[in-house]
């Protein structure tokens, strides 16, 4: 038995049998050919061009109704290249100077191109080299006849292991029989964390070398909540989980119950329930669980998944004007670009931050990049008229960052005006409270604003100066660290002095272990993934406020996290027994 | 009949993977054969109708390019394909 640890990005418990993907590269040996049967190698290579130009094709229109054409734009790359005739040429010359298999020239060419990529000083480009060698794998496996593992028709559940998935083979899954993700690398925006929660199965990623630990049939448990991957487990492990597992499957079901009710207390106070998403589709997703809107609308996506680095303004007002399509007039609150501090704008950065956290993240960005803010504000504004639009800025530590962020957004505003393009000026403008600053500030900050959204992540990240994807101090980054606690109380107050709302969008909120105590705090808004809206709806519709308010005072009289999690976990399994 | 003309990449992301595909794209259109020379640092030649061999150029920001045309519509690409560089792709 073996247990990884590494950051859980989609919850959920099961076990299941293992797939590996890509633990080897497919070993092509170099074999000749006599003379005369080159020719056939020739048309034997055409033949696996033309089958993978199809099978691209058919992903790329799988992938674009799925998950947008700006995903899809990926496929277009792949058939360009393959129908690049210098390219064919190159491979065919191969087979014919080494007087070898199709498959060994086609090796040797794109190895070799993928070292040129490799090489590129532009990050961007040499992160290309994935593209070269999804297309190399499609194209031998099509030569040799062996799609070692078809993932699209699976003969019964397993999860998959991988290094990092690749866009075209996420795209291929087998919804129905993939349980659950785990690979060596990535972070909550990485593409395997956004297609798991897509598809509500638990996902760990960041495992560092799981691929060469777990061979494939080996039975695996992946723990999405605590980010834990146990490899061939012990008796009491799999006892443990298989419970674990049969509950959350228990629970799901009366949670379907629950999809049309009101989130409301038994004394009749009622809470909203709104979803963080990605993506427009992630909406009808957060409308099957019971989200009453979109809480957090998180742009970065648009950034992550563009071919190009940055979006168009004409790319953030498509995303944003379907979201309000698919909303129907429901609220729609738009976070403006929170990049910074992740691998990917640090493998853009000219020079590397020497402490990213503390760095060029986020609302600072976009103040250094006005050009590039504006362009998303336009969007919003543009696609204002349409819906219930509001819009959120990130990352916030003073009040003249603020004021800047509105300035930047009034200029949009008279802009648009000027050009005759209507938009809706009263748009509701809020702002994240994430940095201790902000929240300590609060009461300054409630009277330039119309809301407050709490993001829990950053601000304990910031309070408890812990970083959780650090393994050696992740144990220290908790919720229920009583400092953590009395900002998020504070917040929440002040909020209601000035009678602004206030809603927790980061994950505190989706944790059934804190909805008493945020609801007894006087919280009337959670945001949180999709997935874990009806069991916090199950514990609001499970207590009264007064309860709650009790539990919460209580709570507030601690002075350690162990105690607060303790007795929160004590009384919410008195009120919901299978909840944990 | 040959033509061409010298541009400067400006759109900010240089030659990346999405305008790589609208050159090839409207290079591919043409009969003529296309060249295109990387000036610069680092000189390189590319045939304007490979998506592969436009990326390996990695011409960032700044580059110049000369676009060569050599066939019976060479004067109509060279045109098309310089506007569409100097457009910066019709992304910024």
């Amino acid at each position: 038995m073996e247990i990884k640890k590494g950051i859980g990005v989609s919850p959920g418990v099961v076990i299941s049998t293992a797939v590996v993907l890509d633990a080897e590269d497919l070993l092509i040996p170099e074999r000749h050919v006599p003379a005369g049967r080159t020719t056939d190698e020739v048309s034997r290579f055409h033949q696996a061009i033309e089958v993978s130009i199809t099978e691209i094709l058919r992903l790329r229109d799988k992938v674009a109704e799925e998950n947008g054409k700006e995903i899809a734009g990926i496929f277009d790359v792949h058939v360009g290249m393959l129908r690049d005739k210098s390219l064919l040429k190159e491979i065919e010359t191969e087979i014919n100077k080494l007087q070898t298999t199709a498959e060994y020239a086609v090796n040797v060419v794109m190895r070799r191109l993928a070292q040129r990529f490799q090489k590129m000083s532009d990050r961007y480009l040499s992160e290309r080299v994935k593209d070269i060698q999804d297309i190399e794998r499609r194209l031998l496996h099509n030569l040799i006849g062996q799609t070692h593992y078809d993932l699209a028709h699976l003969a019964r559940d397993v999860v998959i292991i991988a290094h990092d998935m690749l866009p075209s083979q996420t795209a291929a899954l087998d919804r129905a029989h993939v349980k659950g993700f785990a690979t060596d690398v990535g972070g909550r925006t990485s593409h395997t964390a956004i297609v798991a929660r897509a598809m509500s199965i638990p996902a760990v990623v960041g495992l560092g070398d799981i691929t060469n630990e777990v061979n494939t049939g080996d039975i695996v448990i992946i723990d999405g909540h605590h980010g834990v991957v146990i490899i061939n487990p012990d008796e009491e492990q799999l006892a443990e989980h298989q419970a674990a597992q049969v509950r959350s499957v228990a629970m799901g079901k009366t949670l379907a119950e629950l999809l049309h009710l009101p989130a409301i207390t038994t004394d009749g106070h009622e809470v909203a329930l709104m979803a963080n998403i990605e993506v427009p589709q992630g909406i009808d997703e957060a409308f099957e669980r019971g989200a009453q809107g979109v809480g957090l609308y998180r742009t970065e996506y648009l950034y992550l998944t563009r071919e190009d680095g940055e979006p168009s303004e004409e790319d953030h007002y498509q995303a944003y004007a379907e979201s309000l399509r698919r909303l129907k007039g429901k609220p729609l609150v738009i976070r403006t670009l929170d990049l910074g501090a992740d691998k990917y704008t640090q493998n853009r950065a000219s020079s590397p931050e020497r402490n990213p956290f503390l760095g060029d993240r986020s609302i600072r960005m976009c103040l250094h990049d006005i050009p590039m803010f504006k362009r998303q504000l336009r969007a919003i504004m543009r696609a204002s008229p349409q819906g219930d639009v509001r819009i959120m800025f990130p990352m916030i530590s003073t009040l003249m960052e603020l004021r800047q962020a509105k300035m930047v957004l009034y200029d949009v505003m008279e802009d648009l005006e000027d050009e005759g393009v209507p938009f809706r000026r009263e748009l509701p403008i809020g702002m994240m409270i994430e940095v201790p600053s902000a929240a300590l500030m609060a009461d300054s900050f409630a009277k330039e604003v119309n809301f407050f959204s709490i993001g829990t992540n950053d601000l304990i990240q910031y309070t408890l100066a812990v970083d959780r994807t650090n393994e050696k101090v992740a144990g220290l980054f908790c919720p229920a660290h009583p400092a953590v606690l009395k900002l998020i109380r504070d917040v929440i107050r002040i909020g209601q002095r000035h009678n602004i709302s206030v809603s927790v969008c980061g994950e505190m909120a989706g944790e059934p272990l804190y909805t008493l105590l945020l609801l007894g705090l006087g919280l009337t808004l959670f945001s949180m993934n999709g997935p874990d809206i009806p069991e916090v709806k199950k514990i609001i519709r499970s207590t009264s406020l007064e309860h709650a308010k009790q539990v919460a005072r209580r709570v507030m009289s601690f002075d350690s996290e162990r105690q607060v999690m303790h007795f929160l976990r004590e009384e919410t399994r008195k009120l919901v027994p299978e909840a944990f | 009949m040959t033509a061409s003309k010298e541009v400067f990449i400006s759109n900010i992301h240089g030659l990346h993977t999405r305008p790589v595909m609208k050159f090839v794209d409207t290079a591919s259109r043409f009969k003529s054969e296309i060249k295109v020379h990387k000036g610069g640092a680092e000189p390189a030649d590319a045939d304007g109708k490979s998506v592969m061999q436009m990326i390996i150029l990695a011409a960032e920001a700044g580059t110049p390019l000369r676009i060569e045309a050599e066939g019976e519509d060479a004067d109509q690409a060279v045109k098309e394909l310089a506007e569409l560089v100097e457009s910066k792709f019709g992304e910024d």
